[in-house]
């Protein structure tokens, strides 16, 4: 099905279909059931059960019982989606009407827009499992992550009162801050890889094993051993901004509940509120793909056979392309359960530390870190 | 003070201080801060000395042979104290003397006074009407002992007996100050309360072949220090620390009583007199204190009417100001119980309107000699000295009358009157071409009316009034107006506006402002400085007695 | 005055501040494994399983009124109450014994009572308050209705969740 490259109305249809199944059919479930899942996991941490007992309300019908579609509350995210969408859809008088409406659809669109350069899949009906495998990849990805603090900026600044204003200025300068030591620390990664094209960084870690985990080709050399040390910190680097990029505790400054009552998003409620809500777990979709991509190997899995193009579109061919999808994005909701589970267990930072882990050590770190990887890549070939 | 009465040295508690000739012991020791409890003591009345309370210990000073007194170290005379207490209401201060007020004697005096006067009382704290002002209940707590040591059976007195058609008496209460006997005696002078039995049975009784029902009977139960002596009227109506106390005056003479309006949730529920040696004393009569029902009268007039029919007040002040517009020659009855603010824009809407005819409805009754005089309207000597009446007030409706008859009075405005009470006939309202009404309550003269306004009753509003002795006074207001009535004076400056004045009055202080700007009288004068007491605006007028 | 709390001395790994991180990690792991393993045991399934069993003595639920062994209804409407209450769900409409009542003595009773429970916090001050111990806080904790006016009880509902509490106050008896 190569022909579909070469003619532009079918590229675009087949770059649509992709987006669609992406997000329809992956992301947004996700995200609901990454809410969900942070209230079970969050309430189990603390001993208590979370939402366990979601059914659908057929006792509203007449029924005597409440007929439990979903087992233990897994109904939750439908539940508390119409709750959403049935909410009064209110506008505080004293906002900036055209800003405050404008400020969840920036917070949701950049993080969606970044999952466009992530492979997610090897190869499916002849196609790249990518919507956009453009050869800026990973500048893109930061580029577009970083008009995400408009969305919380816009809102705090719209919404006209002291709490959201405090946390637009707090989102404001964290996220400025902790940029650079993501962008810095992603250097040494492409460094190594050699290319910003993120479908070759997965070639590449297919080639010489994960970076995280360089044994994953079965052999480990010198070079990978020492180059073990810069990607180590890289990803710790890394991972670190990623939580403060996505105003995961511990730095949700921006919207710390015990001194700005919700941040940002105070005055908002019903679907603008829900889409703030599922923006942040886009974000952290997107911000564990990147992570996944460039140092988990991405698709990838060792000892499973890879598909091709020619023969994505065979039955088996097929079958390969899902599980190396799953393979994907069972290594994203891993991460996922991680950033849940850092959530439920440190305490917020407070705003000076914040400022200060991100300028005096994660920004020095990640920049020394880039000689020492480029020492080792002259030195040991 | 007046500088011909000497002062006298007199040491209270340590402390050298000098006070007029003449003050009571009780008195001098309140000037000082040292406030001594009392149930019989009142300073309008006679002295019996009989509950005991307020008992001190009192020292002379010491004298030498010669009849000098000995110096101390400091040069103040040497106290010989009194081994017996003494009590201090019946004591006039004299040079030199000394007064404990808590020490242990003292203290213990008080104690065993109050252990007695506890020792028959009910303890029905939690359905006493007086529970929350109640002396026992305030001294109990302050003076005396937690518990009682009275083991015995209780005197059986008679409960909820009535004593008048407004007083109730509940005698096991009652703690035999005798300050209702007193006060009836004295001050209403309708002697018929007094002690019957004796010892521990002794109780309050009416004369035999009389009630209590004078017409200041309900002062008693102010004055009543603790529950025996309750308001038929108030009886289990609400508890007393409920209640929000208002100082405002009353409106049912030309006296213009203090008073203290006790309201709750928009709800009045009593008057009490408030104290004011200018005007009425500690008193006020009954008839006057219960005239406040009709405030929460189920007939108030609720909204403004066109017409008969329900309107906005919008709509209604723009067609009364058109119809007496096109109704040709107009005149104004206004009165006497309105405010000076509403008299003076009445006054201004007057000539914005080109009336040149008005005056106020005169109010006359017979005077009793105590508190209420001949003049019943609150604020005839306002309208007088506002200039929309004359040295008789009334005098010109005969004017308007016999104008409306010949035709030559097309329309009429009027201010809080009934017409009918005050010799117009039904006739000559149909006769008018424009009738605009305001009123509180419904009455003829707004059934005949083109557009009627509901304003306002006296505990719903703020203003001045000037009482028969040229005193100016404040109203304030209670309670809200009823539904959507309004303050008199915000819908005469609405009538003014539309009648095409300009005017900048958004409050009740700007227009008193406008007013002292305008009227000679109240030049230089403000709201605020009238104060709680009112103070002389015109020169006092000789008038009744308190 | 300045008071200076003294930092613990940090050693390098407590200064970089991951392994600790990782140490709690480990335990909120150990709670979630324990949790999902049933080693813990909490919380209760509430319209299943119920406390009403191990409710204590001095559990304060719905506030409720009492009548003494005779019938009287205790309560005389001092309104102590309804002055007491912080959020001011109590209203009492006070009214006065007829005299030929059985308790005429009493002369006071209350003519409405009406505790709004969507207001009540279940504080028991007004127990506290309660010079003639009419009003008790029962072990009714499920209160609930339809609209607001359903959250409103009346008289007759209060009486009817207080029943009767034996005990003579002495100060009604006309013989003492």
């Amino acid at each position: 099905m190569d022909f579909i490259n070469d003619i532009p109305w079918l590229l675009i249809a087949a770059s649509v279909a992709k987006t669609l199944f992406l997000i329809f059919l992956i992301v947004l479930p996700i995200v609901s059931y990454t809410v969900y899942a942070e209230r079970r996991v969050s309430a189990l941490i603390q001993d208590r059960l979370g939402p366990n007992r979601t059914g659908f309300p057929t006792s509203l019908l007449g029924f005597h019982k409440d007929l439990q579609l979903f087992l233990g509350g897994l109904g939750q995210p439908v539940a508390d989606a119409v709750k959403f969408l049935l909410k009064e859809e209110f506008t505080p008088g004293h906002v900036n009407k055209f800003y405050f409406w404008l400020a969840p659809v920036l917070a949701m669109v950049p993080a969606l827009s970044t999952l466009a350069v992530l492979p997610f899949g090897n190869y499916m009906f002849g196609q790249k499992m990518v919507v956009a495998d453009v050869n800026v990849g990973i500048l893109y990805v930061f580029a577009i992550a970083s008009i995400g603090v408009y969305g919380i900026v816009l809102a705090g600044w719209s919404s006209n009162s002291k709490y959201p204003f405090l946390g637009g200025i707090r989102a404001t300068s964290q996220m400025i801050s902790y940029e650079l030591s993501l962008g810095l620390s992603a250097v040494p990664v492409l460094m190594i890889i050699g290319n910003l094209n993120l479908s070759d960084a997965i070639q590449y870690q297919i080639d010489n094993g994960w970076l995280l985990l360089p044994f994953t080709d079965g052999k480990l050399t010198l070079r990978e051993l020492l180059l073990w040390i810069p990607v180590g910190i890289s990803f710790i680097v890394f991972t670190i901004s990623m939580f403060a990029e996505t105003n995961r505790l511990p730095f949700d400054l921006p919207e710390s509940e015990t001194e700005l009552v919700a941040g940002y998003h105070t005055e908002y409620s019903s679907m603008k509120f829900a889409l703030f809500f599922l923006g942040e777990y886009a974000a952290m979709i997107a911000g564990s793909s990147v992570i996944v991509v460039l140092f988990l190997g991405g698709w990838h899995l060792p000892f499973l056979p890879i598909n091709t193009l020619e023969s994505s579109t065979t039955p088996a061919g097929m079958a390969l392309g899902l599980i190396h999808i799953s393979v994907f994005f069972a290594k994203v909701i891993a991460l996922l359960i991680f950033f849940i589970w850092v959530r439920w267990t440190l305490p917020r930072f407070r705003f000076d530390q914040l400022m200060k882990l991100g300028w005096l050590y994660l920004f020095e770190i990640a920049l020394v870190n880039i000689f020492i990887t480029a020492a080792i890549l002259a030195l040991v070939k | 003070m007046s500088t011909e009465v000497p002062l006298l040295n007199v040491q209270i508690d340590g402390v050298w201080l000098q006070f007029p000739k003449g003050t009571k012991v009780i008195d001098a020791c309140s000037q000082a801060g040292k406030f001594i409890p009392r149930y019989c003591y009142h300073p309008k009345l006679s002295i019996p000395g009989n509950c005991r309370m307020c008992l001190i210990e009192m020292g002379m000073p010491k004298m030498t042979p010669d009849r000098k007194p000995v110096l101390g170290a400091d040069g103040r005379p040497e106290i010989g104290w009194i081994p017996r207490p003494q009590i201090s209401c019946a004591q006039d201060i004299a040079e030199g003397m000394g007064v404990r007020t808590n020490s242990p004697m003292v203290q213990e005096c008080r104690k065993g006074v109050m252990e007695f006067l506890l020792i028959n009382h009910p303890l029905d704290c939690p359905i006493c009407d007086q529970a929350g002002e109640c002396r026992l209940q305030e001294f109990s707590v302050e003076y005396g002992n937690a518990s009682s040591r009275f083991l015995e059976r209780k005197v059986k007195k008679p409960k909820n007996v009535e004593l008048g058609p407004r007083v109730t008496l509940d005698a096991e209460r009652c703690v035999l100050c005798s300050r209702c006997i007193r006060f009836m005696k004295e001050v209403a002078k309708d002697d018929v309360l007094g002690f019957v039995d004796r010892g521990g049975f002794s109780t309050i009784a009416c004369h035999p072949d009389k009630t209590l029902e004078s017409n200041y009977s309900l002062n008693t139960v102010d004055i009543c220090p603790v529950g025996a002596l309750t308001s038929t009227d108030f009886r289990f109506k609400m508890r007393v620390w409920f209640l929000k106390e208002t100082k405002s005056i009353d409106v049912n003479d030309g006296l213009g009583c203090n008073i203290l309006i006790g309201s709750r949730e928009g709800k009045i529920y009593r008057i009490t007199p408030r104290e004011n040696n200018d005007v009425n004393g500690n008193w006020i009569p009954d008839s006057h204190r219960l005239n406040f029902k009709y405030i929460q009268a189920e007939n108030r007039l609720a909204h403004p009417t066109v017409a008969g029919n329900e309107a906005h007040w919008k709509v209604a002040i723009a067609e009364a100001t058109a119809s007496l517009k096109g109704a040709g020659k107009l005149a104004l009855v206004l009165s006497a119980r309105l405010t000076n603010e509403e008299i003076y824009l009445a006054k201004r809407l007057a000539s914005a309107l080109g009336i040149t005819v008005m005056d106020v409805v005169p109010r006359v009754g017979e005077p009793d000699g105590i508190l209420i005089p001949a003049d019943r309207n609150p604020n005839t000597t306002g309208a007088q000295t506002l200039g929309v009446t004359g040295k008789t007030p009334g005098a010109r409706l005969k004017e308007i009358q016999d104008g409306i008859r010949k035709g030559t009075i097309g329309g009429l405005l009027c201010l809080g009157e009934d017409l009918l009470e005050c010799g117009f006939t039904h006739d000559d309202l149909v006769k008018l071409k424009s009738l605009v009404a305001s009123s509180i309550l419904p009455n003829a003269t707004t059934a005949a009316a083109h557009v009627v306004l509901p304003g306002a009753a006296f505990a719903e509003k703020r203003g001045s009034m000037v009482n028969i002795r040229g005193r100016l006074q404040r109203l304030n207001k209670a309670v809200e107006p009823a539904a959507s009535a309004r303050d008199d004076w915000e819908f005469l400056a609405d009538l003014l506006a539309a009648a095409g004045a300009t005017h900048a009055l958004t409050s009740i202080e700007d227009v008193f402002r406008s007013m002292a700007q305008d009227e000679h009288a109240f030049a230089g004068l403000n709201l605020g400085k009238i104060g709680d007491l009112g103070l002389q605006l015109l020169p006092e007028v000789a008038g009744v007695n308190v | 005055m300045a008071y200076t709390v003294r930092r613990p001395n940090l050693t390098f790994w407590e200064k970089i501040y991951l392994p600790n991180i990782v140490a709690g990690l480990a335990i909120t792991f150990k709670h979630l494994r324990k949790m999902l393993q049933g080693e813990t045991k909490v919380v209760m399934q509430y319209p299943e399983e119920k406390w009403d069993a191990h409710l204590p003595e001095y559990y304060r639920g719905a506030p409720t009124l009492v009548t003494d062994e005779h019938g009287r209804e205790r309560c005389v409407s001092c309104q102590l109450c309804e002055f007491i209450c912080p959020p001011r769900a109590i209203t009492i409409t006070p009214g006065e014994l007829a005299s030929d009542s059985k308790f005429a003595k009493v002369e006071k009773a209350p003519k409405a009572f009406e505790i709004d429970m969507s207001r009540c916090i279940y504080c028991g001050l007004c127990e506290e308050v309660c010079p003639e111990q009419a009003i008790y806080l029962r072990k009714d904790y499920a209160v609930t209705g339809e609209n607001r006016a359903d959250m409103v009880h009346h008289k007759d509902k209060l009486y009817e969740l207080g029943g009767t509490m034996p005990g003579l106050v002495h100060k009604w008896n006309p013989e003492k």
